[in-house]
């Protein structure tokens, strides 16, 4: 249910992104969806279904389409309804607060939601995600269960921000031409935005955008708490309490420390030795297979 | 409806002791304010999702369960004279169980038919010879009472099955006391929040020999669609025992264990939520996913308690019903405390002719069934309906009995027109283990809609009151629920389903 | 007469097979007529988790097969004396009480041709009644190896007039009881004369006679069962002494292999 939560809550993120760009620029809007839709890894499903990219449609796909079971809705339906399997597992108050989250987020899409109301709809959301989160920090017992909650919810946030640096690895690239040029610094924000990582960034490195920086401070600074090297950190201190009482590391907690050293460890001008996009790539294969590690180690699904 | 008996007013329109102080509150109200905590009641419900499940519609499958704020109240000399007459029916139903899984003592003393027993499908021959832990059968009761008259009260249903509804009693309390506090200090009200502790301590009375020295319990659900599966959930974490689906469970070392995260864990007793017939694919219906393959043969060697036992629903048969002073007498010795519904038996030719020739007056049931399913409600039944029934009851006269339709007593409830009344029955939740028996100071009701009808379903529609609130369920809420771990993370989605 | 089983069922999965369970009842009753001088149970590729005696006194195993195993076999073997009594059990042994055995079953319920054939016995005693019946059985159902389903009830194979001594003895069941007899299926090992190579194990009938007890006929022979004749498991009809029962996940198709060997000492 967290993995769904968090995915749910960066999705509606995405859109705020999205609709944020398309209506500060000036050229054709609804060309700016298709990133978008690509970085949420439904584009291929989204043209599949439909023609063309427009804003309305990419806007229905991302954020209450049933054919999407990555949509905004879907995940909340289908985290609650995990939510209901694991009732005994969470404390009333998280349970409430899902359970509010999904009524509130059926009664709000139940409709195509207008443009006027889209920006209020999008905090809500991500309000109601904040508030499971909350309750579940403020309520839950630090036991296994509040573990596996916690790895559900970094790996999906691992996963999201390598996707959405995947997409736009180019711009980040120190050789890109158009260095500079308001272009990039749209599209630079863009990146900040959808990892709600401006504020953080403006506090480290002031006003000025560059692109190593950003990718420094999305992919290896630690205190960025949507950063890869954050979320993999929290997803190895998680691992390292559920294997308290093993002598040994278990498997997953060993391809973790593994996923840190090869990647996480280096600086910047190795990074990009090595290929940015090439490291993504990799680190995108590398989470999927530590997660499938992690449901073959404590039997998910057996 | 004036004919009825009034539970607050009575039969002279006088205002009956027990309800003197909860009317003297209420003249002091304010209806709005009412109407506005009764919207506030059922938001509270939608949010804690005390709610149950509706078959086959996709839309609105999760149904509130009505609420009132009217409490029925009864005094507690009423009620310690119930709780008698509960309990003696209850000893009577445990030991007719472990008779006719036995030697059947009192079909060779006659008292019973040999056919009730030989042609009654609910006879579990696997439960033969077997003694389950603690000589306990029925661990958990909810006998249906209604009331007729000041004192008067029938039995309706014994429900030694799985009777369900405890939890909406449990949450009906608890939101009762926190929106109206006042009612409860002026009221001294028997508490009922022990009931989840009462419920663990009396199963894990209840522990196979095979058991450790603290047993371990679970709650088996057929899963998130079952229409009671919220109850499940609800009593699971009120237990603070593990909730499990069959597909949890598996035979380990002879015994039944379920899965965690850190390998297999032998279960003592669980507390099972599944029908006899789903219960385990390999000894009873091959096709069943709800079930654990093999648990009866654990069950037979004393490896796990199944709560309530396999092979009960022979006592909630509605053709034994009709014997059952026969059965309290047999084995208490002691005349019935509680009356039985005067029942004709369809398989006896006289009754049939008197029943087919009354059809529009009786309520005939059929002798398996429960809770209202293939019934016959002959006053508001149609002409058409009460032709149908005709045909069945002649075709397979053994399979009903029937019932005079009673004049149920009413309980006020809170409407737009202030308080009007509504036929109501109760039920008491009953725990039995070798430690004794223990009866719950309250009960979920049901009002049926039609008057003098014998009773709604409370679960599809009926009214749910709660009765002498006080005390709060504390929260205290999980224990680790490590097998499903996985769903709590959560990859992708529900539970891959069994292969 | 003494005789040496050796029973081995060998199953073979197309894949590995995730989880099973089966039913076991090879074990031979223990009787006044029937000593188990030693018996045992040797399983490859799983193991036994409990037994326990059911409500016909079958000796139950349950066993669970390993973890992706491909391979199950299960060995039973041991010495059985048995004395001859000219088919008569004798009287009615608990738990489970005498009536259950006038109850019909699927595979045991008296429909048309079930009640045709029961017509067709002449008035008589008991006894002699039963006797005829096992020939008018195995008229209307010839005896032929792999002509039947394990899953047929007496009227399919009336309807199909081929069978084997399953469906024989499940005929005869229902004759019976649509008698007012009750009756019960017995399966159990049988020394035959002429090899002592086996692929299955054999079945016959009993029936309940007042002043007698329980009776053995063994249609497909049609004689009473005597001292090649060793009782393992008894039952409403075959789903109660079917030797294995079981269920598994996983390990796709299975070959199912019997070798059964019994030989007088």
């Amino acid at each position: 249910m967290y993995r769904l939560l968090e995915r749910a809550e960066n999705t509606a993120r995405l859109i705020e992104t999205g609709q944020r760009i398309a209506l500060t620029r000036l050229n054709e809007p609804d060309a700016e969806w298709r990133p978008v839709l690509q970085s949420a890894s439904v584009l291929d499903a989204y043209l599949a279904a439909n023609e063309t990219v427009t804003k309305d449609a990419a806007v229905d796909w991302l954020l209450r389409s049933h054919e999407n079971p990555s949509s905004v809705l879907c995940c909340i339906e289908q985290a609650r309804q995990n939510a209901r399997m694991v009732r005994t597992a969470l404390t009333g108050d998280v349970w409430e607060a899902i359970n509010a989250a999904y009524m509130h987020a059926r009664e709000t899409l139940a409709r195509k939601v207008g443009e006027r109301d889209l920006p209020n709809v999008l905090r809500a959301l991500r309000q109601q995600a904040a508030l499971v989160r909350g309750m579940t920090h403020g309520t839950m017992m630090r036991n296994e269960i509040y573990d596996f909650a916690r790895l559900g919810t970094f790996i999906e946030r691992a996963d999201n921000t390598a996707r959405i640096l995947d997409v736009k690895y180019y711009v980040l690239l120190p050789s890109t031409l158009a260095v500079g040029s308001s272009i990039d610094n749209v599209q630079w924000e863009s990146i900040l935005r959808s990892l709600s990582a401006k504020g953080g960034f403006r506090m480290e490195y002031g006003s000025k955008l560059a692109p190593r920086e950003i990718t420094h401070f999305l992919v290896l600074d630690k205190r960025m708490p949507r950063s890869l090297a954050f979320c993999t950190s929290k997803i190895r201190d998680n691992l390292s309490y559920l294997n308290r009482g093993n002598r040994e590391p278990g498997p997953s907690l060993r391809l973790v420390s593994q996923i840190e050293q090869q990647y996480l460890s280096h600086d910047l001008d190795q990074i990009f030795e090595f290929g940015l996009h090439e490291m993504i790539t990799e680190l995108l294969g590398a989470f999927s297979g530590l997660a499938r590690q992690i449901e073959l180690d404590y039997r998910f699904y057996e | 409806m004036a004919e009825c008996f009034d539970e607050m007013w009575g039969d002279a329109g006088g205002l009956r002791a027990p309800y003197r102080g909860f009317h003297d509150w209420f003249a002091e109200e304010d209806p709005k304010r009412l109407r506005a905590k009764q919207r506030e009641a059922e938001e509270i419900f939608r949010l804690t999702g005390i709610t149950f499940n509706v078959y086959g519609r996709a839309e609105a499958e999760e149904r509130l369960i009505p609420f009132d704020i009217v409490p029925r109240i009864m005094s507690g000399t009423e009620w310690h004279r119930l709780s008698r007459g509960i309990e003696q029916r209850v000893r009577a139903i445990n030991a007719f169980l472990h008779d006719i899984y036995h030697n059947q003592e009192i079909v060779k003393a006659g008292r019973i038919p040999q056919e009730m027993i030989t042609r009654n499908d609910a006879f579990l021959p696997h439960m033969i010879g077997v003694a389950p832990p603690g000589g306990v059968y029925t661990h958990i009761v909810g006998i249906d009472l209604v009331c007729t008259g000041e004192g008067e009260f029938y039995v309706l249903e014994d429900n030694a099955r799985t009777p369900s509804g405890v939890s909406y009693m449990l949450e009906n309390r608890e939101t009762m006391l926190q929106m109206f506090p006042e009612l409860f200090s002026r009221n001294r009200v028997q508490p009922v929040q022990n009931y989840p502790a009462n419920l663990r301590r009396s199963l894990a009375a209840c522990a196979p020999p095979a058991a450790g020295v603290d047993p371990v319990v679970a709650v088996l659900t057929p899963g998130i669609f079952n229409s009671a599966y919220f109850e499940h959930a609800f009593l699971a974490d009120q237990m603070g025992v593990e909730l499990v689906e069959g597909h949890d469970l598996r035979v380990v070392d002879g015994r039944v264990a379920m899965r965690t995260t850190c390998g297999y864990k032998a279960i003592d007793v669980l507390y099972r939520r599944v029908d006899d017939e789903f219960l385990d694919p390999l000894n009873f219906n091959p096709e069943s996913q709800l079930g654990v393959p093999g648990i009866m043969d654990v069950y037979r060697t004393g490896g796990i308690t199944i709560a309530n036992a396999p092979g009960t629903g022979i006592a909630d048969d509605k053709a034994i019903y009709s014997y059952m002073p026969e059965i309290v007498e047999f084995y208490t010795g002691e005349r019935p405390l509680l009356q039985n519904v005067p029942t004709w038996r369809c398989s006896d030719p006289d009754s049939l002719a008197y029943v087919l020739d009354n059809l529009a007056d009786l309520v005939v049931k059929e002798v398996h069934g429960s809770g209202g399913y293939g019934m016959l409600v002959g006053p508001t039944a149609s002409k058409k309906d009460i032709a149908a029934f005709r045909r069945k009851l002649k075709a397979r006269p053994g399979n009903y009995i029937a019932q005079p339709t009673l004049s149920l007593s009413t309980v006020p409830i809170f409407s737009r027109m202030g308080l009007t009344p509504r036929h109501v029955d109760l039920r008491p939740y009953v725990l039995v283990s070798p430690e004794g028996i223990r009866i719950t100071p309250g009960g979920a009701d049901a009002g049926g809609a039609e008057e003098g009808i014998a009773r709604g379903q409370l679960l599809s529609g009926g009214r749910h009151q709660g009765h002498m609130g006080a005390g709060g369920l504390g929260r205290c809420w999980a224990r680790p629920r490590m097998e499903f771990s996985g769903c709590i993370a959560c990859w992708s989605g529900p539970r891959t389903p069994r292969a | 007469m003494r005789l040496t089983i050796h029973h081995v069922t060998s199953y073979r999965f197309a894949e590995p097979v995730r989880f099973g369970l089966q039913q076991v009842r090879k074990t031979p009753k223990t009787t006044p007529h029937q000593t188990v001088v030693s018996w045992r149970t040797a399983i490859t590729g799983g193991k036994k988790e409990l037994s326990f005696e059911d409500h016909h006194n079958n000796t139950t195993e349950l066993i669970s097969l390993d973890r992706d195993t491909q391979i199950l076999d299960v060995l039973s073997e041991g010495e059985i004396e048995v004395s001859d009594t000219h088919g008569i059990v004798g009287p009615h042994r608990g738990p489970a009480p005498l009536w259950l055995y006038s109850r019909a079953t699927p595979r045991t319920e008296a429909r048309e041709q079930v009640r045709a054939l029961a017509r067709r016995l002449a008035p008589g005693n008991d006894l002699d009644r039963l006797h005829a019946l096992c020939g008018l059985i195995r008229e209307a159902v010839a005896y032929e190896t792999g002509a039947s389903e394990p899953t047929w009830s007496a009227e399919d194979a009336l309807s199909d007039g081929r069978g084997v001594c399953q469906d024989h003895a499940h005929i005869f069941i229902a004759c019976a009881r649509h008698l007012d007899l009750p009756a019960r299926y017995v399966s159990g090992y049988l020394m035959m004369d002429d090899t002592t190579d086996q692929t299955a194990m054999h079945a016959w009938a009993e029936a309940y006679l007042d002043g007698i007890g329980w009776v053995g006929f063994d249609v497909s022979n049609g004689i009473s069962p005597d001292a090649r004749y060793v009782r393992v498991a008894t039952g409403l009809d075959y789903s109660d002494a079917s030797p294995i029962t079981g269920m598994r996940i996983g390990g796709l198709s299975e070959t199912l292999g019997v070798q059964i060997k019994v030989v007088q000492q």
